[in-house]
């Protein structure tokens, strides 16, 4: 493990808090439409806005996307109940937000991470969003010092889960693959679009340093971490900002800190000493939640397969890496499945993995060009009838026209591959036609090969597959 | 006019019939508001124009042949923390003066779907905290039966309402006694239902685990009818019962024929010799119409008070934090937020709201919560469990509803502890979450009317008006 420790021996130990905004169609505790974008505070109602008389009643839909995540993240769902959390603060319409305490929905799971790293996972509970502040005037963009703030009060009731991992991260890449696999579960089971970007999924990263063996050090909690990269950038400058203190003789002062991405630093939010009381007690308008045992099983009978069961599996049948960037990607986006479909329609594997990746970029889940098409095109690449040059080619415009039959697009274009005799005569052509490049190459001037390929593509018109004749330049050097 | 019915029964059934109509009852009864609503003062609002409107529309739909509602043509006061879409609703207090709340409560479309013409917003102590409706922010409600003395609270306005025949009924709150108490003071029928069988949406909480809202009525029969209409699940109280309203009106006249009556004989002291003269003639009453009396224990609920004035103004403090000047209601200006809300809550709020916002606040105080919230809600249970043993020999259990009879102004406004005490014998019922209800049963000191109290189990509607149709029947023949 000393390959994680950071300079003069220190130990990094980071927890994760993320919060994940739910994709139901409607609001935690109301029917107003819990949807990003819109018109600033045309989703809501009294309930939203905390109007006086207004009760809350529990959106089953959340409950069930809750406890997707919590049997993803291979926790124990159990009876919970509400709690509210008191503090004022112009965003929050109830001065309490409805939040779950000491008995959440979900807890003690763990997450997997590469290198069969496992990261525990102390509770992820239902809690409803705030409202959006803007600050007006003043420099920071904060209440302080603004001149007025607009509310939008959209936000407000959103339903989120927060997952709260225990403090077992040791890197900051370790922080980056749980962020990016945390997401690419939530994106599985549909329990959110996790949008880092868009606030859909928020991390905040409890940060301390220590010597290993020792007890936990102070731990400062990061906020305004907005994406995968900034997880890391943040928690290496954190990291460092700790030990450059504790190595001065200072000690870490436990408190919020708020990372600048464009400084790349953090700076103090709030000290300990200024944090709120929040008066915890269990919220009298609604009833404690228990699923029965039922709804529990069957959700876990119709989980949807989990993103490392689904980079195993395309891992197993393409030949490439389960932490390769192709399968990695190909999960994230939902279309291994797509995968499937073409190798069942007797497609290549492993070409249709690098197919996918290219062309569907732009696309989640499930392309809409039929699957025996790509299959064909996989094919014709595999076997040779085509260049790699010309199935780019081929590809680009079957995607263009949401299908097409490379057979037929190969032949109108006139594309075929050399077969290998050609090719060889075509080399020795080149070989005849220009001595001097031959020569440099057989010299050892590799770069003469470049002269040598361009001629003979010159000669075949692009038919001829570069790697191929490379092939044949290369055997006739070390005949 | 002499002629026109005045129970809720008789004047729908005449309406309906079309023997008057809702228009001639109504103006009877507005005329006895504009002779004697300057002195009583029961009103913060009285809907004259809207009601003549309503009542034109029921009498059109009675010519048309049209089916009307249970209580056609019945005049009803409302208590002001109960919503209604469009008119001022203020709970007695600055900080919501003015504030016309967007939706309806769902008591107040129950009753204008039964074609209950409401005739204004009734007084009350503020936010409903207080035994004399002397909190109020818009000055007191007088006895109609004694204008020097208190109508009782904190529904004091609903109860002299009924009292004065400005309406023939009227709704109320209930948290520790709210509908009782004053029901009691002001001679009328005053019913808490059980914790869940009416919906609290859109009734302004002040305590949520505890708030019920109930009628006020002239006669038993009208009260049950009243509880009918508006009882029965609604979805959007989660904590409202999910079961169909009772039907209670055939038990008002069953008699008490073998039911078993609960005698407290470790009932708190402190009431009025002449008050308790008039429970031992309940209990002779309904031992002469066939019930048994059995003596019970409530070891517990000497602790009740303590206990209430815990967790009342624990949720209080929460429920009413969202006044904070940000989105409705009374905004005093400041130069930042946090001065904005300490400025409107200061101008906003009274003292006997402060009074209670501060203990609460303090009750759920990390460090204090154990030792009071904590120890209050132990205390509800230990309640709880003694009503259930008692209700394994009882049916039903009689008290006394107030301690003392229709006290003078200012009597207790300067002594917080003694106006608390007006609820000794109300409050265990609202933290068992039980069913109680005040009956005019003879008078005390001064020829002052005295209640007695009904209590009996959760959804023991029925056995509780059963007793209440004993003791007005045996009311008749008291001297």
């Amino acid at each position: 493990m000393s390959d994680m420790l950071l300079h003069n021996g220190w130990e990094l130990v980071v927890g994760l808090e993320v919060h994940v905004e739910l994709a139901t169609k409607t609001k935690l505790f109301s029917g107003s439409p819990n949807r990003f974008g819109d018109e600033p505070n045309t989703n809501i109602d009294p309930v939203t806005l905390g109007l006086p008389g207004a009760l809350p009643v529990l959106n089953q839909h959340a409950v069930e996307l809750a406890m997707r995540i919590g049997i993803a993240l291979n926790c124990t769902v159990q009876p919970s109940t509400f709690h509210r959390k008191n503090y004022f603060y112009p965003d929050m319409p109830k001065a309490y937000q409805i939040s779950q305490y000491d008995q959440p929905l979900n807890v003690d799971g763990f997450l997997m991470l590469p290198g069969e790293v496992r990261i525990g996972v102390e509770r992820a509970h239902l809690e409803e969003d705030t409202g959006k502040s803007t600050h007006i005037g003043g420099a920071t963009g904060r209440i302080h010092g603004s001149e007025y703030s607009l509310i939008d009060f959209n936000r407000a009731g959103v339903p989120l889960v927060e997952i709260v991992s225990r403090p077992d991260i040791r890197t900051s890449e370790q922080a980056r693959q749980y962020v990016t696999e945390l997401r690419a579960i939530l994106l599985a089971v549909g329990a959110s679009d996790a949008k880092m970007e868009e606030g859909s999924m928020r991390v905040d990263a409890n940060v301390s340093v220590r010597k290993p063996g020792d007890e936990l050090g102070t731990r400062c909690e990061i906020k305004n971490v907005n994406s995968v990269r900034a997880v890391g950038r943040a928690i290496d400058y954190e990291a460092r900002r700790q030990i450059d203190m504790l190595e001065n003789g200072d000690r870490v002062r436990q408190e919020t800190r708020h990372w600048d991405d464009g400084e790349g630093r953090t700076h103090t939010l709030r000290v300990k000493e200024d944090a709120d009381d929040y008066r915890y007690f269990l919220e009298p308008d609604l009833v404690p939640l228990a699923p029965s045992a039922e709804w529990v099983q069957s959700i876990k009978d119709n989980m949807p397969p989990l993103p490392a069961a689904r980079r195993a599996q395309l891992s197993a049948i393409t030949g490439a890496s389960q932490e390769s960037e192709a399968v990695i990607v190909i999960v994230e986006r939902g279309q291994d499945d797509y995968i499937h479909a073409v190798v069942a329609a007797g497609g290549d594997a492993s070409k249709a993995l690098v197919f996918v990746q290219q062309a569907f970029a732009d696309e989640t889940a499930q392309p809409r060009v039929p699957a025996k098409d790509i299959a064909m095109l996989t094919v014709m690449e595999r076997d040779g009838k085509i260049t790699s040059t010309q199935s780019k080619t081929l590809l680009a415009e079957i995607v263009a026209n949401g299908g097409g039959d490379a057979v037929a697009l190969a032949a109108a274009k006139g594309f075929e591959a050399l077969d290998n005799s050609a090719a060889e005569k075509m080399v020795d052509d080149v070989i005849a036609a220009q001595p001097e490049a031959w020569a440099k190459y057989c010299a050892g001037e590799e770069k003469a090969m470049g002269a040598l390929v361009g001629a003979i593509m010159k000669l075949s018109e692009g038919k001829a597959d570069g790697k191929v004749v490379t092939a044949i330049f290369n055997a006739r050097r070390n005949a | 006019m002499a002629s026109l019915p005045t129970t809720a029964a008789d004047i729908a059934a005449a309406v309906s019939s079309g023997t008057v109509t809702a228009s001639e009852v109504l103006e009877k009864h507005l005329a006895a508001i504009a002779a004697r609503e300057t002195d009583v003062h029961a009103f913060n609002l009285i809907t004259a124009d809207a009601a003549r409107q309503h009542a034109a529309r029921i009498d059109a739909d009675i010519a048309d042949g049209k089916p009307v509602g249970a209580l056609a043509g019945v005049p009803l006061a409302l208590k002001d923390n109960m919503c209604t879409r469009g008119i001022e609703t203020t709970c007695s207090s600055r900080i919501l003066e003015g504030w016309k709340p967007p939706y309806d409560a769902t008591v107040v479309q129950r009753l204008r779907d039964a074609g209950a013409i409401m005739v204004g917003k009734t007084n009350l102590d503020e936010f409903a905290m207080g035994s004399s409706t002397e909190n109020s922010a818009f000055g007191p409600t007088k006895n109609p039966l004694d204008l020097s003395r208190v109508p009782g609270g904190s529904s004091g306005g609903s109860a002299a309402a009924v009292a004065a025949r400005f309406s023939a009924v009227s709704l109320g709150s209930d948290t520790g006694g709210s509908i009782r108490q004053p029901a009691a003071l002001c001679g009328v029928v005053g019913v808490k239902p059980t914790y869940g069988l009416v919906s609290r949406y859109g009734l302004v909480a002040f305590a949520s685990s505890l708030d019920q809202i109930g009628p006020f009525a002239t006669t038993v029969h009208d009260a049950a009818l009243v509880t009918e209409v508006i009882a029965g699940h609604d979805s959007m109280d989660s904590t409202s019962i999910p079961q169909p309203a009772p039907n209670l009106r055939s038990a008002v006249g069953q008699g008490v024929a073998r039911m078993r009556i609960g005698r407290v004989t470790d009932l708190p002291g402190g009431a009025e010799p002449e008050v308790m003269k008039r429970l031992d003639d309940a209990f002779e009453a309904l031992a002469a119409a066939g019930a048994e009396i059995v003596d019970v224990t409530l070891p517990s609920i000497e602790y009740a008070l303590t206990a209430y004035y815990l967790i009342a103004p624990a949720e209080a403090s929460s429920n009413l934090a969202r006044y904070d000047g940000v989105r409705y209601g009374l905004r005093a200006p400041a130069s930042e937020v946090n001065a904005m809300y300490g400025a409107t809550r200061a101008a906003g709020f009274g003292d006997e709201v402060k009074r209670r916002i501060m203990l609460g606040t303090y009750a759920l105080s990390a460090g204090y919560f154990d030792a009071y919230y904590g120890k209050a809600l132990k205390v509800r249970r230990l309640i709880a469990d003694d009503f259930d043993r008692a209700y394994t020999q009882v049916d039903a259990i009689i008290t006394p509803t107030s301690p003392m009879v229709a006290f003078a102004f200012g009597d207790k406004v300067e002594d917080p502890m003694a106006m608390y005490l007006c609820d000794v014998y109300t409050i265990p019922s609202n933290l068992a979450g039980h069913p109680a209800m005040s009956v005019p049963f003879g008078t005390g000191a001064h020829k002052l009317p005295v209640g007695i109290q009904i209590m009996a189990p959760a959804l023991g509607e029925v056995p509780m008006f059963r007793v209440a149709g004993a003791l007005e029947s045996a009311a008749r023949g008291l001297k």
